[in-house]
């Protein structure tokens, strides 16, 4: 018998595999292709409807535009290589702590990572203008005579990059350094290595991929930076996706943006192809064995296990960083405490009664809450936001979780391009995402609308959830649903008893994922809000760059206490769980 | 006795890679059929097929006579046991076992009883409210075994079920599945790579081998009448003499000449002649250890030196160097154990022997 005889169930099956997809590729097909691919249009055709290049000849003759290219890819790099370079020892230590001290850590890791561009940047102009935090106390404590403002300057823009993108190279480098197996470093010792070679030449060579893919996601990410260089630097540091803004919102040239979003997709997907190369996509999933893909040569490995020595040997500068955890751990409180901080500072400046951000705050009143609270604005805005967000998390999770779904039963050959798909909207930079559903909401009329903004934001919130979906069904024991299957339940029973009751930990985190992302989101929001019905970060951002002031203070204050409330949630969730498993 | 259930000329192919080539297989009602072969001879493929965890490449499924080739896993009537036991971990004992009756819509009370009554065929009646993970593993194999029979399916799979546990526990187990067997009267169909285990459970045994059926028997058909030298050396020990056939002028009937020496044969019924002529192709003589015997050496079939003596409890195992590939193992008495480097003949009777073709 040959296969031919099932031809119809074949196609049966195949077409059941990819039905729970369906929804989410025709949404993303819709709202983020066809805007893209229409962008990339509108930046190389001409008003006659020619192909044309002249946008990017005008970039080559532009003096401005290769200064603000080069900015971008300074800054980013530098970020890419600080966030790297100072979150591996966190990174490292957090490697080696048990699941659950190394939960309780992660909290630290993760409110600030889960915190607003917005509310970090806000927080930065305080601690580092020139009436700001750090300078006031320099100069009472006579540090310092002549003060020179940290923001705006190139520094404030570093400082506040590093700060934003330390949590995301942390997270990014943590699960390829836990699954190095321990037993391989005591397998090293018992050859004869001491605890700094072993870390040299198997830790370090194991955990490169990881790095790797850290140092590339925070430089993509970095890439369509906006906030940072605009409130904490000068226009000698201004980044491509500000250029993309200013040519919109003050040129109104659509064409000139899109050849500017153009220039800034292309670097990403080349950053991104290189990602994949070095670490693989599956590595976003939770496939974190570690495993270089080539031997490394003698020569390395030689060079490895000199500087190792060279360390360990008592003397060597790191010696005493690497061979003591409490050195590593004195450096992990300081950095954790270090991305709280900044926020934390905030909160005091909320309580001032003076109508002007000054260090120390003065006096105590509610006033600013009140402004914040009673002002139809500010009100209508958080509403706004709060609405938006959920039907978000509702939207992109039922999406995301059908397309989670079926690339468990996809033909191997489809699993990898669907998943890349599908992670898109993360790689592509949001402020060309934003340009390209500025432009197309702006036919359909979405522009201004709360449905606009929910698209947008589903765009965005959708790989996240896949993500998040596609390691719970790596992990998930399909025995379990062949048992139900045979037991007599069927696909929705199954979906319903078995796979949602099971993965609901991982749900909630979608859930939660997704109502961040959109209730802190911006880039979208600028374009899409369309000034009048604006959401809470693009409310702050319109008062941000007008004048700061206290009611910032407020906003920021309740912004970092709800996105708080909902990383620490399903923490608390598990730690019930977990307390219930002890028993 | 009827079939239960029947496979006509069923596979499966994946790309390149053939699972399982075109079986027929009757399952007789009532009976304990064991699919027995090392990893890889596709009995777990054809568990799955039967189970509808797997749509075969080709070829037919009728269970009670119907065509089940396409019918949905939990429509079958047939019931499984993992061998990961694949309990869910977010339901009680007593939810695991009332899953299948909550799918069918049983009303509460009768759910109760059936579940009640399935907890205590198990000796579990009082693990209800514990969670898969609270119990230990042969607890978790006894609730996998009552959620599967509880729904009273008319064949039930078990896939490799005892692969985890330890050796004691393994076998209490297999006789706890063995008295279900009789209490239920369903057909089970089981799984193992472990002779051992499907010579003590099974009613009849299906060894598999490179994705096929290499003999079907009572085990004692198995172990007695291997049909081919693979079946002779899965199951049990094995001292294969492979050769050709020659016949003897004069009353000595049939011989196996292998070039080195010539040993007398019996031809198996199941054999025609013309198999075992001198132009067919080659044939092995199987002599089980405990068949042959130490003999003086001029009334002995082979010849050679003892290699290894070694003590097995009861008796000892001799390893005889006869020139061949392998050493000849028998059994002997404690008393006539020989010494290492004794050159001694070994005998047997040709009618306790079996002929299998290569």
């Amino acid at each position: 018998m040959s296969t031919s005889s099932f031809p119809a169930s074949a196609l049966r099956k195949s077409l059941r595999a990819w039905l729970p997809a369906l929804p989410c590729l025709l949404f993303l097909i819709s709202f983020f292709c066809l805007p893209v691919v229409e962008i990339l249009q509108t930046g190389m055709v001409n008003a006659d409807g020619h192909v044309t290049l002249d946008q990017f000849r005008r970039m080559t003759k532009d003096l401005v535009f290769a200064k603000v290219l080069g900015n971008t890819f300074l800054i980013s790099g530098l970020t890419a290589l600080l966030s790297v370079v100072l979150g591996f020892p966190i990174a490292y230590f957090l490697s080696q702590l048990s699941d659950k001290f190394r939960e309780r850590w992660m909290i630290w890791i993760m409110v600030p990572f889960w915190t607003s561009y917005l509310v970090k940047t806000f927080a930065w102009i305080l601690v580092l203008s020139k009436t700001g935090i750090l300078l006031t106390l320099a100069v009472s404590l006579g540090l310092v005579d002549d003060p020179q403002a940290l923001a705006p300057s190139m520094t404030g823009v570093m400082i506040g990059m590093v700060h934003a993108m330390l949590p995301l190279a942390v997270i990014n480098m943590l699960p390829i350094m836990r699954g190095v197996n321990a037993q391989l470093l005591q397998a090293a010792a018992t050859l004869g290595a001491n605890r700094s070679v072993a870390f040299f030449s198997v830790f370090l060579p194991m955990a490169a991929p990881g790095i790797a893919a850290a140092g590339l996601l925070v430089f993509i990410t970095s890439l369509g930076f906006f906030i940072l260089p605009a409130l904490l630097g000068t226009p000698k540091e201004t980044m491509v996706a500000q250029l993309v803004i200013s040519a919109i919102n003050d040129m109104f040239n659509l064409p000139y943006a899109a050849a500017l979003s153009t220039i800034l997709l292309i670097f990403a997907v080349a950053v991104f192809m290189l990602y994949d190369k070095l670490v693989g996509l599956s590595s976003l999933s939770g496939d974190t064995r570690a495993a270089p893909k080539r031997n490394s040569a003698t020569a390395v490995t030689t060079a490895l296990i000199w500087i190792g020595r060279v360390c360990g040997s008592g003397y060597g500068a790191a010696a005493p960083v690497l061979t003591h955890v409490k050195g590593l751990k004195l450096y992990s409180v300081l950095t954790v405490a270090l991305l709280s901080l900044p926020i934390i500072v905030v909160f005091p400046i909320a309580f001032t009664n003076s109508p002007f951000l000054s260090f120390p705050p003065q006096g105590f009143s509610l006033r600013w809450f009140e402004a914040f609270l009673f002002s139809p604005v500010w009100q209508s805005s958080f509403l706004r936001s709060f609405g938006v967000a959920i039907v978000t998390a509702l939207a992109s999770t039922a999406l995301g979780i059908g397309a989670a779904l079926a690339l468990t039963r996809l033909p191997g050959r489809w699993t990898k391009p669907v998943f890349a798909f599908l992670l898109a909207p993360l790689i592509v930079p949001r402020i060309v995402v934003a340009v390209g559903l500025f432009y197309l909401f702006s036919r359909m009329g979405l522009v201004g609308t709360d449905l606009g903004l929910t698209i947008g934001h589903t765009v965005l919130a959708i790989p996240y959830v896949v993500v998040t979906m596609a390691a719970a069904l790596k992990r998930f024991d399909w025995r379990l649903d062949d048992a139900a299957k045979i037991l007599g339940a069927s696909a929705f029973a199954r979906l319903r008893t078995i796979q949602l009751p099971m993965m609901i930990g991982s749900v909630a985190a979608a859930l939660q994922m997704a109502f961040i992302i959109s209730f802190d989101e911006l880039t979208i929001a600028i374009f899409v809000s369309g000034g009048m019905k604006n959401t809470l970060p693009k409310q702050m951002w319109d008062d941000m760059i007008l004048q700061v002031n206290p009611t910032l203070a407020a906003v920021s204050l309740v912004m970092v206490i709800v996105i708080a409330l909902l990383v620490l949630l399903p923490a608390l969730f598990n730690a019930s769980k977990a307390s219930r498993r002890c028993e | 006795m009827t079939a239960r259930l029947q496979t006509i000329a069923i596979s499966k192919q994946y790309d390149s890679v053939t699972a399982l080539s075109p079986t027929d297989l009757d399952v007789r009602d009532g009976e304990f059929l064991t699919l027995l072969g090392p990893s890889g001879s596709g009995k777990t493929t054809l568990l799955q097929i039967l189970a509808g965890l797997v749509e075969p490449s080709g070829g037919q499924l009728l269970i009670n006579g119907r065509d089940a080739t396409h019918t949905a896993a939990g429509e079958r009537g047939i019931g499984m046991v993992f061998q990961s036991y694949a309990l869910f971990p977010h339901l009680s004992v007593w939810e695991n076992i009332a899953y299948p009756l909550r799918m069918r819509k049983m009303d509460k009370a009768a759910m109760a009883t059936a579940v009640k009554d399935a907890l205590e065929m198990v000796q579990m009646g009082s693990y209800a409210q514990r969670l898969p993970r609270e119990l230990s593993g042969g607890q978790q194999q006894r609730i996998a075994l009552a959620r599967c029979f509880v729904y009273k399916p008319s064949v039930i799979l078990l896939d490799e079920p005892l692969g985890a546990l330890d050796k004691k526990l393994r076998e209490h187990m297999q006789s706890e599945i063995r008295s279900l067997h009789k209490d239920l009267g369903a057909t089970f169909i089981y799984v193992t790579h472990d002779q051992e285990e499907a010579l003590n459970l099974s009613d009849r045994i299906c060894l598999m081998n490179q994705s096929k059926i290499e003999q079907i028997g009572t085990p004692q058909d198995l172990y007695d009448r291997p049909a081919t030298a693979f079946s002779a050396q899965f199951i049990g020990y094995s001292n294969l003499f492979s050769g050709r056939v020659e016949k003897q002028s004069g009353d000595d009937g049939i011989r196996l000449n292998n070039g080195r020496f010539s040993v007398p044969i019996q031809i198996p019924p199941h054999l025609p002649v013309h198999v075992l002529m001198p132009a067919a192709s080659d044939i092995a003589l199987v002599i089980r250890p405990e068949e042959a015997r130490l003999a003086n050496v001029d009334e002995a079939y082979v010849r050679g030196t003892v290699r290894e003596v070694v003590f097995a409890g009861s008796d000892f195992r001799v390893l005889v160097d006869i020139g061949e590939s392998q050493p000849f193992l028998l059994r002997c008495a404690r008393r006539e154990a020989p010494a290492p480097g004794d050159t001694v003949g070994v005998m047997w009777n040709p009618a306790h022997t079996a002929v299998v073709t290569c």
